[in-house]
């Protein structure tokens, strides 16, 4: 009978990023209600001494998966690596992601094991010991409210930032196990050749925690110094409506929207973008709204917590003066 | 090059949805029907791989009859042919199933690289790119903002877009490789475009040529079942700042996300 709960910790030049620890403590919310374990899995080379952080957060074990051909995500070697060691521990959930790397992982694996799987969850229960998930549809113009057929493991991508992190617990330690695995190199079609870093280092908008956008009212790409200053001073992401984008003012990666990210921040500040439905599908699920703009009949009004009818060029320098007066 | 699109037909990203009333689907009486924005990205980028190495591209479309309008559209801006999997048992499939119907139509078929969409607009799963490379055994490629295809045209070099970064990969031909905005700008059909599609072919295929048993796809083949769709969360109506100059609201704005909303 499979049992217990399997999360992906994912990590990045060997640190363990945010989304890992969110999927532990949610994992050890499952488990403890299911009276099961958690089993953390981390994938990467010269790893290990960083499992431990695992533990903190709720996993009762980490398997460490350490290869020099694991140190950055490709499809073919994780999903091979994945699919073996949840099949030798036979978990009833397994929770990943829902980055590029662990929607895409998450995607091949429920192909290759067979079973359910459900991308960008925002909530979990469990009824009778299933796993239920639910996920925005149509970017959150509808949500689905899903559950599993018989097959295990029950798979789910959880999006970032949406999950409660536990408080980490320094004096909680997992026991660190080294994952038993064969990695054949004949099966190994694809090869990272390069990485072009963005140096900005800024956080992607899928993961931020607050966000600027800004839209058409921008007038010109020169303009987005004041959202990027605003940004500044209250630790945000810089993104952009479709409009911005395709007039070519801000990279596509920062384009908001049904056929852009789809964004969970806990505030969103939408400067001079009139709130079109692909917009605002994007971005509804963010926990504060904020809108700046000058037509007081914009549909942005009607979905945002506070507003602001007025020139942003004139708001926003201001606003962040007053931010700067209380940090 | 021999190329294949995967097309799926979705809402207009213009439609407002609403739940029908048995609580488990969307109410599609008013819904405009479009090619996924995801796919014009493929067809595009197909197109653009043709015209530099010679071949052909194959529109492959999974759904009913109004599907074919899509797979029009993809013929009239360059494809040379389409195929409709059409069969009353495809109805409510899930990813995997429509994933080894697609697989089992393109497995006869001679080809070197397959584009989808990195996922559909409308139930935003981004799982048949994996599911058919899966059943094809063959890498995927997924979030692709440029692809280059090796001169011989047995590799790819890709630019995946992740959080923060960009990877560049090869990767060994065939492979799947799904699309993401940044790809490219898709051509609109021309109009001696749209007349030229109405001659290619369109061939339709349902499940017993496809040599599948209905039991493997379908609502009954569904590995995730939908419980319950409903509409979003309503938000609580907002609050317009007042204030007598735009210093005076942002003071007020900043008071009230500092006191009231507590995030900063
Ligand atoms: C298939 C498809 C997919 C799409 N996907 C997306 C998507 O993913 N994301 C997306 O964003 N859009 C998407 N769109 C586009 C969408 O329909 C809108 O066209 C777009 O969102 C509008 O961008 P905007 O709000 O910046 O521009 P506009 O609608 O032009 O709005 C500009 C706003 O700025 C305000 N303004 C102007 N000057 C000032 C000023 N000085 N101070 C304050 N306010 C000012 C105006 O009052 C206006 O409300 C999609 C469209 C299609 C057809
Ligand atoms: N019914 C279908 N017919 C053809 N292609 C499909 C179908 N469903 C999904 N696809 C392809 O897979 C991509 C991702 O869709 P999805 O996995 O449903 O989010 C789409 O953009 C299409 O390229």
């Amino acid at each position: 009978m499979a049992e217990g709960v399997m999360t992906i910790a994912e990590q990045r030049d060997g640190e363990i990023r945010k989304i890992s620890y969110e999927l532990v403590s949610e994992g050890r919310r499952m488990a403890d209600s299911l009276g099961q374990g958690v089993t953390a899995l981390l994938l990467g080379a010269d790893i290990k001494e960083n499992a431990s952080t695992l533990g903190h957060y709720g996993a009762d074990k980490v398997l460490v998966a350490d290869d020099p051909r694991l140190k950055t995500y490709t499809t073919d070697a994780y999903v091979s690596v994945i699919a073996e060691l949840v099949k030798a521990n036979d978990p009833a959930i397994l929770l990943l992601g829902a980055s590029v790397e662990g929607k895409d992982l998450a995607a091949r694996l429920s192909a290759r094991l067979e079973t359910g799987m459900a991308q960008d969850c925002i909530t979990f229960s469990l009824e009778d010991g299933n796993l239920v998930a639910i996920r925005p549809i149509y970017a959150g113009k509808a949500y689905a409210k899903v559950t599993f057929s018989d097959s295990t493991p029950q798979i789910a991508t959880a999006r970032p930032n949406v999950l409660t992190l536990n408080e980490p617990d320094t004096s909680r330690s997992a026991e660190i196990i080294d994952a038993q695995f064969t990695l054949d190199d004949s099966i190994l079609k694809t090869k990272v050749v390069d990485v072009l870093r963005d140096e900005s280092g800024k956080v992607d908008l899928t993961e931020a925690d607050k966000i600027v956008s800004g839209g058409r009212g921008m007038k010109g790409p020169e303009n987005y110094n004041i959202l990027e200053e605003l940004a500044e001073a209250i630790g945000a992401s810089v993104g952009a409506s479709r409009s911005a984008v395709d007039a070519g003012w801000r990279p596509h990666t920062d384009q908001v929207g049904q056929t852009g990210k789809v964004v969970s921040p806990t505030l969103y500040i939408a400067c001079g973008i009139s709130g079109a439905i692909q917009h605002l599908a994007g971005m509804s699920t963010s926990k504060v709204i904020v809108a700046i703009n000058k037509d007081p009949d914009a549909p942005i009004f009607q979905r945002a917590d506070y507003g602001i009818v007025e020139d942003l060029f004139k708001v926003v320098p201001s606003l962040t003066e007053e931010i700067k007066k209380i940090m | 090059m021999n190329i294949i699109v995967c097309l799926k037909q979705v809402p207009d990203t213009d439609s407002q949805i609403k739940v029908a009333p048995d609580g488990n689907s969307i109410v599609t009486d008013d819904v405009k029907w479009v090619m996924n924005p995801y796919d014009e990205f493929g067809v595009e980028e197909a197109l653009q791989i043709k015209e530099k190495m010679g071949g052909e591209v194959t529109v492959i479309g999974l759904g009913p009859k109004r599907v074919t309008e899509s797979i029009r559209t993809a013929l009239a801006m360059g494809a040379d042919k389409g195929i409709l999997i059409n069969d009353p048992a495809l109805e409510n499939s899930d990813a995997l199933a429509t994933g080894r119907a697609l697989a089992a139509a393109i497995k006869g078929l001679d080809y070197d690289l397959i584009f989808t969409g990195q996922r559909g607009v409308d139930d935003d799963m981004g799982l048949v790119g994996a599911t058919l490379a899966e059943f094809l055994d063959i890498p995927q490629l997924s979030i692709i903002v440029k692809a280059e295809i090796s001169e011989d045209g047995k590799s790819v070099k890709v630019n995946r877009a992740v959080e923060g970064q960009t990877l560049v990969i090869e990767s060994s031909l065939p492979a799947v490789i799904t699309t993401q905005k940044g790809l490219n700008e898709p051509r609109y059909a021309s109009l001696p475009g749209i007349m030229k599609a109405k001659k290619k072919p369109l061939e339709e295929k349902t499940l017993a040529d496809l040599g599948l048993d209905p039991s493997q796809v379908g609502e009954g083949a569904r590995k995730l079942k939908i419980m319950e769709l409903t509409p979003p969360p309503q938000r609580e109506t907002g609050k317009i700042i007042e204030g007598e100059t735009p210093e005076e609201k942002a003071a007020e704005l900043v008071r009230l996300l500092h006191e009231e909303a507590k995030l900063i």
